[in-house]
């Protein structure tokens, strides 16, 4: 039965994919709205996008790995 | 997952491919055992000493395809750490372009069908990225003496907040080749592990154009991961080394 409960917890912990998907998308759509505010600047900021996608990932990242862990590894 | 092999569509666990194994027979696994993941490492290496060997052979004024393909990485990853480090990290270019290559070339190898993926190992990426971490803080050390520790206090901050932000900032500062470690393995190893799960799908008749599509769909993302991915890791290094070099915050 402690399968079970493990299971569960291995959903809750997707949900964390999702909010890396909003970190993602607040970090791409940011980075959007200033590129076409400003063209010219925005070549420039394309590695400062890349980091921020990373570390807003990586969060998600982590949320996945600890499901995988629940399902397979406890 | 005894349960799923009763379905009719997992057959297989997605996570099987991750498994390593011996290449030849199937006996103990030993730090000398030729092991697929040894193989598609020596693949990965293979193929980048052939597209640069082969790619700068002809030397020619108007390049052939090969050689584009070589001259772009080259100056792609010179102009990133040029841009980002500064003049003095240009000495350092040649380990970031060799840390590059092997996780570029590793990832786009592992999107071969049946192929196993070295960078999907946590072992592979946890090298990699501790060696990142061990070689910037020696050399942070090495460049700048004790105002290195400079990194952790931040000089125009209230002096109130300094040393809670200094705690913070040793913290993160020790999570960094954790996270830049996982990150690699972990949104490759997803990459395939969902590949798996679409094909476990496609067994059943209902669903099976839904999952191929899905398989496309994926395989397209997982080509576009691969690249982020390396460059990813490429220029956290790039941004690690210029801590090290100009801590000063």
């Amino acid at each position: 039965m402690e399968g079970d409960l493990a299971h569960i917890g291995a959903g809750l912990a997707a949900i964390g994919s999702g909010a890396a998907a909003i970190g993602v998308g607040t970090v791409a759509g940011n980075y959007l709205a200033g590129a076409l505010r400003n063209p010219s600047a925005a070549a420039g900021q394309t590695a400062t996008l890349f980091i921020g996608l990373a570390f807003a990932e990586a969060l998600g990242i982590f949320a996945f790995l600890v499901s995988l862990l629940l399902m397979f590894a406890v | 997952m005894a349960e799923d092999k009763a379905e009719p569509g997992l057959v297989f666990h997605p996570l099987d491919q991750f498994i390593v194994k011996p290449l030849f027979g199937d006996g103990p696994v030993s730090w000398y055992t030729p092991t697929n993941l040894t193989f598609w490492m020596a693949l990965a290496l293979l193929a980048i000493i052939a597209v640069f060997v082969f790619g700068s052979r002809g030397r020619a004024v108007i390049p052939s395809r090969l050689q584009s393909i070589a001259e772009l990485i080259y100056g792609f990853i010179y102009k990133m750490v040029e841009d980002v480090t500064g003049k003095e990290g240009v000495k350092y270019f040649p380990y970031i372009m060799t840390l590059f290559l092997f996780v570029l070339f590793s990832n786009y190898l592992s999107q071969i069908p049946a192929s196993y993926s070295p960078t999907s190992m946590i072992a592979v990426t946890a090298v990699m990225g501790f060696g990142v971490f061990i070689a910037v803080t020696i050399l942070g050390f090495v460049k700048n003496g004790p105002a290195f520790l400079g990194l952790f206090w931040m000089s125009d901050a209230p002096a109130i907040l300094r040393p809670v932000i200094a705690i913070i900032e040793v913290i993160s500062y020790f999570v960094r080749p954790v996270s830049h470690s996982i990150r690699l393995a972990g949104n490759i190893m997803a990459g395939h592990a969902v590949i798996k799960v679409f094909a476990g799908f496609a067994a059943l008749t209902l669903v099976s154009p839904v999952a191929i599509l899905g398989i496309v769909a994926i395989f397209g993302l997982e080509m576009l991961v691969s690249g982020i991915q390396a460059y990813v890791f490429t220029i956290l290094t790039c941004v690690y080394l210029n801590d090290a070099l100009h801590p000063s915050h």
